[in-house]
């Protein structure tokens, strides 16, 4: 967003959401939330995902637009489907574990498509690169929780995930299909 | 097989000598090629081999189902008249279990990849289903079955190749050169 108009913005919440409907959801749930992949080589669809992740969020539906979302990825958590590939993303060529530990999701902007679906706009760090990445993200909200999913493409070489021997794209394939599923509860009434 | 279709008297057909040569060389190629592969340290180089070991594995699959449909519609040649009982059986046992690793083995190894996560898509084009979800203990169990299966039939046809050459060299009958036609010897023993 290139012009934030706080004070206007205030008073539209004030005006359109009184404080007694407003639910944000901010509790980010662990165990109910997901990040798997899909990468192609020899064009064969491999399933992957991580393990361990975690977000920090802030989503009122009746402002959207200012929601916040940070999301963090330990990337030795990572299952690439076999021993030996989990083994060698971790390494120098991939992910290079040792040296950058985490990837990195900013959203700097989200826009309602509606039909309760989104785009966030935001940073994504990954091995030291940094890149605009955005994606549609479905919220469906269920009781006290909303789930956040999303799918979207990220080409490993933007990011130089997979150097050297692995960079040709004829073994493993550049695009990597990303799909995440977070799950966060509303905050605890006050 | 019984003998519902009376022995061939002319010999192999021109079909089922090229199917027998063709899946022959392709079993020993598919065979060596997985003994090299799997010994290799994860590499682009190492992926491409495994995707072309599964696809010759899939094809020689597809061609065994056409020579098991020729072979029960075009009966082999008789087995020499002077041959023991016991070598009539042990040819019958090992022609028979020839036949049943030619499709077990491809069998084994589909298996296990989808076990082991890795779909098969056949030549890069066309992707073979799923029959088992992903297990990595089980994907291990049938590595190991895989394993077994083509030592089982590198066994066999050694033995198969063995008794040939035995047949041809000791024997000296005609076993071997209805299966090569160009060694060209004729019904008594001797060459042309």
């Amino acid at each position: 967003m290139k012009f934030r108009l706080p004070g206007l913005a205030l008073a539209a919440i004030l005006i359109t959401a009184p404080a007694a409907q407003a639910v944000e959801f901010t509790q980010y749930q662990h165990g109910k939330s997901s990040l798997a992949f899909v990468y192609k080589q020899m064009n064969v669809p491999v399933d992957g995902q991580f393990k361990s992740f975690r977000a920090r969020l802030a989503f009122d539906p009746s402002k959207p637009t200012a929601a916040r979302a940070e999301f963090e990825i330990d990337l030795a958590s990572v299952d690439a489907g076999s021993k030996d590939a989990n083994d060698e993303v971790a390494g120098k060529a991939w992910f290079d574990t040792k040296a950058f530990p985490v990837a990195r999701f900013v959203a700097t902007s989200v826009k309602p498509l509606g039909n309760n679906r989104y785009e966030v706009a935001g940073k994504m760090s990954i091995k030291g690169k940094t890149q605009d990445l955005s994606t549609p993200v479905t919220v469906t909200q269920q009781g006290s929780n909303a789930t956040f999913d999303g799918s979207l493409v990220l080409k490993r070489a933007d990011y130089g995930i997979g150097d050297g021997i692995w960079a040709d794209f004829g073994t493993v394939a550049n695009e990597i299909q990303i799909k995440f599923r977070l799950v966060a509860s509303a905050a605890a009434a006050k | 097989m019984n003998s519902a279709i009376p022995h061939s008297q002319t010999g192999y057909t021109h079909t089922a000598i090229g199917l027998h040569w063709l899946i022959g060389i392709a079993i020993v190629g598919t065979f060596a090629l997985g003994l090299y592969m799997h010994e290799l340290p994860l590499s682009p180089q190492k992926l491409k081999l495994y995707s072309w070991h599964k696809w010759a594995g899939v094809t020689i699959f597809l061609f065994a189902l056409l020579r098991l449909t020729w072979r029960v519609s075009h009966r082999p040649p008789a087995l020499p008249a002077g041959m023991p009982g016991w070598q009539r059986s042990a040819a019958e046992a090992t022609h028979v279990l020839l036949y049943l690793l030619m499709f077990a083995v491809p069998l084994s190894g589909w298996l296990m990849s989808s076990a082991k996560g890795f779909p098969t898509v056949w030549f890069g084009v066309l992707p073979l289903p799923d029959l088992l979800q992903k297990d990595t203990d089980l994907g291990d169990l049938l590595q190991q079955m895989h394993k077994l299966l083509n030592f089982t039939l590198a066994g066999l046809v050694a033995t198969h190749a063995g008794a040939a050459l035995k047949h041809h060299f000791l024997d000296r009958d005609e076993i071997l050169a209805r299966m090569l036609p160009f060694l060209g010897r004729s019904k008594n023993g001797e060459r042309k």
